[in-house]
């Protein structure tokens, strides 16, 4: 736990998410989050990872909520085990429902513009497209598609679950997006406290990047020296 | 002196025998669970935790008391 705390406080992570478990009964020794990371000084994001229904996902953010006055929440219902892609028709129809009750929803969902589209009609506060596979570290996979999505939205875009290493957060922000969610990338990490530090770097990078803004690509060659006075 | 009854109720998916009318409240005191870092769910419904004194516990109930662990 206490390196956990080190990771997340060495990446300059704003966010973490935490998911809702039984209490252990029988061993009350055992630390809690909270002793660990101060809810004060790093938002948590109740999330439903390991979900899969759209019925579970309500009853642990509602738990959530009901654990700290939690609203802001991180919505996923996964649809398949083997590749944890998210259901996405399960999330449209939780997404409605959380933010009809008040919840600010955070939606891990795939890389389609149009299905993140609908997410924002029903009220999403968030678009988390998926990078790859959750766990996979194959990186952004269709980063044209993060870019549509991007482009069509005033939402934050948070690019949530693949990312293989810090170069993968510096390309998700120079598409634009306002932030990446790592885990599996840090946490398994030969070094992971180097990692953690990696990936801030790697993040304030491509922001920079992208406000800097990118140079046109083009096939030819253009000398960057001038070319009067040669001799 | 009456003889008091005991039940049977579930808590976190394990069976625990307790007294009968122990109070919800009584039990989590018991158990020496903080109450600000939990949420409650009695029999599937979640608990308003400024009510917790006024449940009375009944043979068969489900109690989940879950709390908050690193994972996204």
């Amino acid at each position: 736990m206490s390196e956990c705390a080190k990771a997340i406080k060495l990446s300059g992570a704003d966010i973490v998410t935490v998911a809702v478990r039984r209490v252990n009964i029988s061993d009350k020794k055992k630390p809690l989050l909270m002793d660990y990371i101060d809810p004060k000084k790093i938002t948590y994001l109740p999330n439903t990872a390991g979900c899969f229904t759209s019925k579970e996902a309500l009853r642990t953010l509602r738990l959530a909520r009901e654990i700290g006055g939690w609203k802001l929440v991180k919505l996923e219902v996964l649809g398949d085990k083997k590749n944890l892609f998210p259901d996405m028709i399960e999330t449209l129809r939780s997404t409605e429902v959380l933010t009809k009750e008040g919840f600010k929803v955070m939606v891990y969902c795939n890389d389609d513009p149009l299905m993140a589209k609908r997410l924002e009609n029903v009220g999403a506060s968030a678009i988390m497209p998926l990078a790859a596979p959750i766990g996979s570290g194959l990186g952004i996979l269709n980063p044209t598609n993060i870019e549509i999505i991007r482009s069509q939205t005033k939402l934050p875009v948070i690019v949530d679950a693949g990312l293989g290493q810090a170069s993968d957060a510096t390309i998700a922000m120079e598409l634009g997006c306002d932030g990446v969610l790592a885990n599996t990338a840090i946490a398994k990490a030969k070094k992971p406290f180097l990692m953690s530090l990696a990936f801030k770097d790697a993040v304030i990078a491509g922001r920079q990047s992208y406000l800097a803004g990118r140079i046109e690509k083009t096939i030819y060659g253009s000398a960057s020296s001038p070319t009067t006075g040669i001799i | 002196m009456k003889k008091i009854k005991k039940i049977k109720i579930k808590v976190n998916g394990k069976f625990s025998t307790i007294n009968e009318n122990l109070s919800l409240f009584t039990l989590l005191n018991q158990l020496k669970i903080p109450l600000k870092k939990v949420a409650i769910e009695l029999n599937h419904e979640i608990v308003d935790k400024k009510k917790l004194n006024n449940i009375k516990l009944r043979k068969d109930d489900k109690i989940e008391i879950v709390h908050f662990i690193g994972g996204g």
